[in-house]
C-alpha cells in the first residue's frame, strides 16, 4: 500500500526512474490545455502535482508490493488512440450488461457524461448530481475542498493518471439530514471499435451530516474494441451520515479496468460497499477506507466470478485511526478456466485506535486445473484494545455436498451449480438494499447459466 | 573413533596454550578487519579447504557485492557497516572475556539464577574464560562415540569437509544456494565452523542432537552453517541454542541451515533463541538474520520447525519446507516474544510440488514495551500438488499501548483438489483473566507469564520436554518489566 503513512515508513512507491517511455506520460502536457476549470490555480496545482507524480512513477511495475500479483505489462505493451473520442457510437444504453434496476441514472461514454441517455434527480430528490464542469461553476468552494484532498495523487501513479487527464466527470451530493429515496446509478460505457482507446470517469460524493442514500456503479462495454477505464472515486461520508455503494464491473472481456475509490467516514458514518467483478480481461478495483472519527460502520464485501484468461484483482484498505469503530470484510471469488483472482486486504489499527473491531474473510473457490488465487491479507496493529482477525481459505467445492446433493437425485452439473451459488450467495447477501440485491443476484444467476451452458457445449462437442 | 581422539586432541593441545600466554597465539588467527576477497581466501586457507569450496565462497562473495539488501521486511536499523567487523575468529577473542562473574552484567546473572543454571554452566554462556570449555567437549564427545556405533555423523562442518567431503559436496548449498538472500550469500562466503549431521538409512538417532555443546567446544559464532541428512527412513530431533541468553556482542549473525530428509524420514528441528536483545533503549543487540530451508526430498518425508525467538535485537528468520516428495509433511511451530525496542519479523514458507504434501503452521506472536512483531508467511501450492493441504493460525497478543503487532501472509494456490486455510487474529490480555489470577495471589508479572505461556501451549508442548520447561521460564523473564 504506497499511499499509508505508517511509522516505519515501509517501501514507498518504487523509485522507478524517471522515464520518458512510461506509457501515457507524453500525453500528459497535451491534455493539460484542455482541461475543464484550468485557470483556477488550487486545481492548476493539483493537476500539476499529478503530472509530477505520474511523471516519476508511471504505471506500477510487479516489483511495488501492492502490485506484487497483478502485472500491468499487458496495458503497457496497449498501444491506445490518442485522444478519447468514442470509436464506437452510442445511442442507446446497451441492455442486459449494466444492473437492472429503478434508480436515477447518469450515463458516461468512455469517461464522458451523457446528458441524452442520463435521467438525473430533480431538486427535492434529496440527491444532486452535477457535471464535473457545472459543479466548479456553480459550487467551486464545494470542489476545491474535496476533489483531489480525499484521494492526493502523491504515491498513487493510477489516481495521479486520472487527476491529470480526467476531463469530465461527477459530483454527487447527498443533501443534510435527508434520505434519497432512489439510488443513483451511474453507467460507464466503455465503447471501442478500431484503435484502443483510455478514458479516466472521475467520480466525486459527498454524503452530507445525517443524510443516506445508495449509489450503484455499472462499469460495461459495447463494440469490439479495446478500451481502458481508469476511474477515481472520492467519497466523503459526513458524521452520522449513511451511504451505500455498490459496483457491478461487467467490462467487455478485452477491457482493461483499473479503479481506485477512497472513502472519508466521519464520527459515526456508516459506509457499505460490494463490488461484483465478471468482466474485463484485466481488472483491479481497489478501496481505501480512512476511518476518521468514533464509532464508524464500515463494510466492504464482494464477489469475483471469473473464467478464460482473465485476471481481476481486489485490493482493500481500511486505515482505522479513530477509536472504537467496527469493519466487517467479506470477498469470495469462484474461478474457473485459467483465470486468476487476487485478493489483497488490509487492516491497519492506529496507536489511537483502541476498542478497534476488524474481522476480514477471503474465501476462494477453485473450479477448474489451471485457476489460480493468490491472496494476502494483512493486519497491521498499534493499539492493544482491540480485537482484530482475518481469514483467508482456497479450495475446490466439498466432495460430502456435491454426493450428498447427488445421492438425492441431483445431477452433477446442477448440483455444482448449486453449491457455487449459495458459495457466492453469502456475500450477496451482504447488500442491505434489497432491490439492489437482487439485481446483483440476476447478474450471478446469469454468470453462472452462461457456464452450464458452455459445459454443455463442451460436452455435446467431447460427444 | 579417530574423529573422537583427534578432538580431544586438539582441545588438549589448546588448552595447554592458554596456560602459557594464549593471547599471542590467538592473534596469529585473527584475519584483518572488514571483508574482502583476500579475507575469503584467508579462511578457506586457514580451514585448509579444497578448492571447490574455495570456489563456491568466491562465487559467494561476488554475488554478495552485487545483491541488494532484503528491504521487505517491517524491521529499520541503521546499514550494516560490513568493513567494521572480524570475519575470523576475533569476536570472542578470550582477552576481551570477562575474567571471573563478577564482571558480568547482574541482569544477566538474575536471569540465569531464574532459569536454575549451575554456575559452572553460568560461566560458559557467559563467555568466563574458563578451561570449562574442556568439560564440555568432553561431553560432547561422549556422546559422540554412542552415535558412532550407529553410523550417525555430527561433527563441526569443517571436519565434514574433511571427512566426508562427497556428502557436503552433494548437499552443502543444495537447498539454500549461495545466491538465495543477501545474508546467506555472505554465509556462504565467510561462515567459519557449524554443525554437520548424517543419520543413515533406517537409524533412529537415540537422543535430541544439539548444537549448545558443540558451539561452546569450537568457538564458532556469528556465521554458522548447519547441514543435516536424514537418510531414507530414520529420525533425528535437532536443538539449536539454549535457553539462556548468550553474552555476544556481535551485532550480525547470518546463519544458514539446511535441512535434507529422503524418503520416509523425519527431522525435527527445534531453536530457542535469547541472544541478547539490547538495552531498554534498543542500544546493542544481535540482528539476527538467519535463513533456514529444509526440502523434504522423499515420499512420506517429514520436517518440522518449531522455535521459540525471544532473543536479538531485529529478527529476521523464515525457516521454511519445501515439499517436493508425495505425502510430505511441514510443520511450523513458532512463539516469538519481543519487548522493548526489540523488532522480529518471522514467518514461514511452506512451497507444496508434490501430490498430497500437507503442511501445517502455527504462529503465535507476542509484543511488549515498544517493539514490533511481525509474521510473514506464504504458502504455495503449485499446479502438480494435487490433494494438498495447509492450515495456518496466526495469534498475536499485544501487551501496552506503544507496540505493534503485524500478519503479513501470502497465500497462492494453483490447484483446485489443493485445500488452504488461514486464520489469524490479535488480542489483548484479557483485564478479566489478569483480575482472576491477581485475586488468587498472583503477582502481575506472573499472571502474565501464565496467561502468556497459555496463549504459546500449542506451540511450547512441541518442543522437546527438558527444553519446554526452560521455554516457559523464558518466557516469562523475556516480558518482564512490561507489566505494572
Amino acid at each position: 500500500m504506497p499511499s499509508t503513512p505508517t511509522r516505519r515508513q515501509p517501501e514507498r512507491a518504487m523509485t522507478a526512474k524517471t522515464n520518458a517511455t512510461q506509457p501515457f506520460a507524453d500525453r500528459l502536457d497535451a491534455a493539460a490545455e484542455s482541461l475543464p476549470g484550468g485557470g483556477r490555480p488550487w486545481l492548476d496545482r493539483l493537476r500539476a502535482e499529478a503530472r509530477a507524480v505520474y511523471r516519476e512513477t508511471g504505471l506500477p511495475g510487479p516489483k511495488v508490493e501492492a502490485w506484487k500479483y497483478t502485472n500491468l505489462n499487458r496495458l503497457r505493451r496497449t498501444g491506445f488512440a490518442a485522444d478519447a473520442a468514442p470509436a464506437a457510437k452510442v445511442d442507446t444504453v446497451p441492455v442486459g450488461n449494466a444492473l437492472s434496476i429503478a434508480a436515477h441514472q447518469a450515463v458516461l461514454v468512455n469517461g464522458r457524461f451523457r446528458p441524452e441517455l442520463s435521467s438525473l434527480p430533480e431538486a427535492g430528490d434529496g440527491v444532486e448530481v452535477m457535471r464535473f464542469a457545472d459543479a466548479l461553476a456553480r459550487e467551486p468552494s464545494l470542489l476545491e475542498s474535496r476533489f483531489g484532498r480525499i484521494a492526493p495523487p502523491a504515491g498513487m501513479p493510477l489516481v495521479a493518471l486520472n487527476t491529470a487527464l480526467a476531463t469530465d466527470g461527477l459530483v454527487i451530493r447527498f443533501r443534510k439530514g435527508k434520505t434519497a429515496e432512489m439510488p443513483v446509478h451511474i453507467v460507464s460505457i466503455g465503447a471501442a471499435a478500431g484503435e484502443p482507446v483510455m478514458f479516466q470517469p472521475r467520480l466525486l460524493v459527498i454524503v452530507e451530516e445525517d443524510a443516506g442514500g445508495c449509489i450503484l456503479e455499472s462499469h460495461i462495454g459495447t463494440g469490439d474494441g479495446i478500451y481502458f477505464s481508469n476511474g477515481v472515486a472520492e467519497i466523503a461520508v459526513e458524521r452520522g451520515a449513511m451511504l451505500r455503494h455498490y459496483k457491478l464491473q461487467n467490462e467487455h472481456p478485452s477491457a482493461f479496468h483499473l479503479a481506485t475509490a477512497k472513502a472519508e467516514l466521519a464520527e459515526r458514518a456508516h459506509y457499505e460497499s460490494f463490488v461484483l467483478q465478471v468482466g474485463g480481461r484485466l481488472a483491479r478495483n481497489e478501496i481505501h477506507a480512512h476511518i476518521g472519527g468514533r464509532r464508524v460502520e464500515c463494510r466492504l464485501a464482494g464477489a469475483y466470478l471469473l473464467r478464460g484468461e482473465q485476471h481481476v484483482d481486489n485490493t482493500t484498505f481500511i486505515d482505522h485511526a479513530a477509536p472504537e469503530s467496527v469493519s466487517r470484510e467479506l470477498y469470495k471469488g469462484v474461478l474457473d478456466g485459467t483465470a486468476r483472482g487476487v485478493f489483497q486486504g488490509k487492516i491497519l489499527v492506529r496507536r489511537d485506535a483502541q476498542k478497534t473491531d476488524g474481522h476480514q474473510l477471503n474465501k476462494a473457490l477453485l473450479l477448474s486445473r489451471g485457476a489460480e488465487i493468490d491472496s494476502k491479507p494483512e493486519l497491521e496493529i498499534y493499539a492493544d484494545d482491540v480485537k482484530c482477525s482475518h481469514g483467508a481459505t482456497a479450495g475446490e467445492l466439498d466432495d460430502d455436498a456435491l454426493f450428498y446433493l447427488q445421492s438425492r437425485g441431483i445431477d452433477e452439473d446442477t448440483a455444482r451449480g448449486l453449491l457455487v451459488d449459495a458459495f457466492v450467495g453469502e456475500a450477496i447477501e451482504q447488500i442491505a438494499h434489497e432491490a439492489s440485491r437482487t439485481a446483483f443476484r440476476q447478474v450471478v444467476e446469469g454468470w453462472l447459466a452462461e457456464g452450464r451452458s458452455k459445459n454443455q457445449r463442451d460436452g455435446d462437442s467431447e460427444a | 573413533m579417530a574423529a573422537t581422539a583427534k578432538t580431544i586432541e586438539q582441545v588438549k593441545s589448546i588448552g595447554g596454550k592458554y596456560k602459557f600466554g594464549f593471547v599471542t597465539d590467538i592473534d596469529l588467527d585473527f584475519a584483518p578487519k572488514g571483508l574482502s576477497e583476500d579475507i575469503v581466501r584467508f579462511i578457506s586457507a586457514k580451514k585448509d579447504e579444497p578448492e571447490w569450496l574455495l570456489e563456491w565462497r568466491l562465487k559467494a562473495y561476488g554475488h554478495w557485492l552485487e545483491m541488494p539488501e532484503p528491504k521487505w521486511a517491517k524491521v529499520s536499523f541503521p546499514p550494516i557497516d560490513y568493513q567494521d567487523s572480524f570475519y575470523y575468529a576475533a569476536p570472542k577473542s578470550k582477552d576481551d572475556a570477562p575474567k571471573s562473574l563478577a564482571d558480568i552484567d547482574p541482569k544477566l546473572l538474575e536471569t540465569y539464577a531464574k532459569l536454575g543454571i549451575p554456575l559452572q554452566e553460568q560461566e560458559i554462556l557467559a563467555g568466563v574464560a574458563v578451561d570449562a570449555v574442556f568439560d564440555s567437549v568432553s561431553v560432547a564427545t561422549t556422546y559422540k562415540g554412542k552415535l558412532e556405533e550407529k553410523g550417525i555423523i555430527f561433527c563441526s562442518i569443517s571436519e565434514a569437509v574433511r571427512e566426508h567431503p562427497e556428502l557436503v559436496r552433494k548437499y552443502l548449498g543444495s537447498v539454500v544456494p549461495y545466491g538465495d538472500n543477501k545474508h546467506a550469500c555472505l554465509n556462504s562466503a565467510v561462515y567459519t565452523d557449524g554443525s554437520f549431521v548424517y543419520i543413515p538409512k533406517g537409524v533412529r538417532c537415540p537422543m535430541e542432537l544439539s548444537t549448545y555443546f558443540r558451539i561452546n567446544a569450537e568457538n564458532t559464532g556469528q556465521f554458522e552453517r548447519t547441514l543435516i541428512i536424514a537418510d531414507e527412513g530414520s529420525y533425528v530431533s535437532y536443538l539449536e541454542g539454549c535457553t539462556a541468553p548468550m553474552r555476544d556482542e556481535n551485532q550480525l549473525h547470518a546463519a544458514v541451515v539446511e535441512l535434507i530428509a529422503l524418503d520416509d524420514a523425519e527431522i525435527k528441528y527445534s531453536t530457542v533463541q535469547n541472544w541478547y536483545p539490547g538495552d531498554e533503549e534498543g542500544k546493542g543487540g544481535i540482528y539476527n538474520f538467519v535463513t533456514k530451508r529444509g526440502a523434504c526430498r522423499g515420499r512420506n518425508s517429514k520436517i518440522s520447525w518449531t522455535q521459540v525467538e525471544t532473543g536479538s535485537a531485529i529478527t529476521w528468520k523464515y525457516p521454511s519446507c519445501i515439499l517436493e516428495g508425495d505425502n510430505s509433511v511441514g510443520e511450523f511451530y513458532s512463539v516469538a516474544i519481543t519487548n522493548n525496542r526489540q523488532q522480529a519479523d518471522t514467518g514461514t514458507k511452506m512451497i507444496h510440488l508434490g501430490k498430497n504434501t500437507r503442511s501445517t503452521i502455527i504462529a503465535k506472536g507476542i509484543a511488549a514495551g515498544r517493539s514490533d512483531s511481525t509474521y510473514r508467511g506464504q504458502v504455495k501450492i503449485l499446479p502438480k500438488a494435487e490433494g494438498a493441504r495447509n492450515y495456518t493460525q496466526c495469534d498475536s497478543l499485544l501487551i501496552g499501548g506503544d507496540c505493534g503487532a503485524h500478519t503479513v501472509p501470502y497465500i497462492e494456490s494453483r490447484n483446485p483438489s489443493a485445500r488452504v486455510e488461514h486464520e489469524a487474529t490479535t488480542s489483548k490480555i484479557g483485564e478479566d483473566q489478569l483480575f482472576y489470577c491477581r485475586q488468587r495471589g498472583l503477582s502481575d508479572e506472573e499472571a502474565v507469564a501464565l496467561i502468556v505461556n497459555g496463549f504459546c501451549r500449542e506451540v511450547l508442548q512441541q518442543l522437546p520436554m527438558e527444553f519446554a520447561v526452560e521455554a516457559q521460564k523464558l518466557v516469562g523473564i523475556s516480558l518482564e518489566g512490561s507489566v505494572g
